[in-house]
């Protein structure tokens, strides 16, 4: 991902609106942006291969190099111990003009950043955006497409489906009649808030509405990416482990909300409920737990409660 | 894995910061609650740089350990996990004041001119 605009690099992640069958790339490879840096500098760059002619470089190259500009040396495991000479120390280093500059930069603010923009954007128009996220094969598009298929007379929905590859999961949700917009990720393991912030300028979605986005299926990666969503849904099923919240404590702590999927299933696998439960609140104790079964049905009646209750709260 | 696509953000940002300077270090923060692996970093860097403008370059990664303060009674304790019991309470209703963060500190840079 591209810091300053927020795009991926060799991911490769594309949009595509089956509404219309349209694919267009999240990062084309040859497009030039521009960037203001915050000391008022503008950069032209573009991604890509590297190539270091494309970025400025507005000093003269022809002067004369008395010194080997090449400070390094190999590392290998059997290197003694040593140290690498701070900048301040007199090493023959010291004498070639070279400076130490302090950058603080947060590597992920810039995601945060199109995160804020997408939350006030959906806050203005009173857009519930949740976030779903589970292991693959959880459940989480027959859930999905289960709520959309009960709630759509009394909710108005539209979804982004994330997925590294296929359209398969976007095709299902289309066959509820709810708009959708598929964003492939390619090599990436996660959706960021710039992927979100490009599939809603195609969706559109109306004022009072629920946003679903479903995120990759990976309990590790999309922790770390705040898309501007109202809530963090993790989906887990019965036949997963149940000490699973313990093992992805990242995911489980920054989700509001856990359904746990497939409980018609708890007669045929070893799978504690209440065990699972309090691993969950160990690690985030103000999980809200609710045990349901997208196939059978059961439990469902809470979970729409709650998403009902979060859209009622928005206006 | 995301350490490849925060790699590669790491590298972008240093790049546009050192606006065509030669860089020889590079100074990283990692949390210990981040949930970001400083060897893969290190890993990611060391492929992901031969043939940019970075080629070369150094990355010292100092790691920062994690922190909670606990929600009910303001004990602050050391973390390494996301979250915890406080050891004067046991609440289990933790913040994290500390380890989450990645951030490049720092670069040094030899001028081409
Ligand atoms: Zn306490």
């Amino acid at each position: 991902m591209c810091v300053t605009c927020g795009c991926s690099d060799g991911a490769e992640p594309t949009l595509t609106n089956l509404a219309t069958g349209e694919t267009t790339s999240l990062a084309d490879p040859t497009a030039e942006h521009t960037h203001t840096l915050p000391n008022g500098q503008t950069l032209t760059h573009r991604h890509g291969p590297p190539d270091n002619a494309s970025h400025a470089h507005n000093h003269d190259h022809g002067h004369d190099h008395g010194h080997d500009h090449d400070h390094n040396h190999p590392h290998s495991p059997n290197d003694p111990p040593h140290s690498h000479p701070d900048s301040q120390l007199p090493t023959p280093d010291s004498r070639l003009p070279h400076s130490l500059h302090t950058l603080e930069l947060n590597v992920l603010a810039k995601n945060d950043l199109i995160a804020a923009q997408n939350r006030g954007w959906f806050e203005g128009r009173d857009v519930l955006a949740l976030n779903l996220v589970s292991s693959p094969g959880a459940g989480k598009t027959t859930l999905l497409t289960q709520t959309l298929n009960d709630l759509k007379d009394r909710l108005s929905f539209a979804v982004i489906e994330g997925d590294q590859a296929t359209l398969h999961d976007a095709e299902r949700i289309r066959a509820t009649g709810c708009g959708v917009v598929q964003v492939n990720t390619g090599t990436g393991c996660h959706l960021e808030a710039e992927m979100v912030r490009r599939g809603v300028q195609t969706l559109q979605p109306p004022a009072h509405s629920v946003l679903m986005i479903e995120n990759v299926g990976n309990l590790v990666c999309p922790a770390l990416f705040d898309l501007g969503e109202r809530a963090k849904v993790a989906i887990l099923s019965v036949t997963e482990g149940d000490d699973k919240p313990l093992k992805y404590p990242h995911m489980f702590r920054a989700s509001q909300i856990m359904l746990l999927n497939k409980i018609d299933l708890l007669p045929y696998v070893s799978f504690d409920v209440d065990r699972c439960i309090a691993y969950a609140r160990q690690v985030n104790p103000d999980i809200q737990v609710f045990p349901l079964s997208a196939t059978s049905g059961e439990g469902l009646d809470h979970w729409y409660a709650w998403l009902l209750d979060q859209v009622n709260t928005l206006k | 894995m995301h350490e490849l696509s925060i790699t590669q953000t790491i590298i972008d940002t240093v790049i546009e910061a050192a606006q065509g300077a030669s860089v020889r270090r590079i100074t990283l923060e990692i949390g210990e609650l981040s949930a970001i692996l400083p060897d893969s970093i290190q890993f990611c860097f060391d492929a992901c740089i031969p043939n940019t403008p970075l080629a070369g370059a150094e990355l010292d990664i100092k790691t920062i350990p994690g922190r909670g303060r606990c929600r009910t009674c303001g004990h602050e304790m050391p973390l390494d996990m996301p979250y915890g019991i406080c050891d004067q309470c046991d609440s289990l209703a933790i913040d994290i004041v500390a380890g989450q963060g990645l951030v490049i500190l720092s670069m040094e840079t030899v001028p081409c001119a």
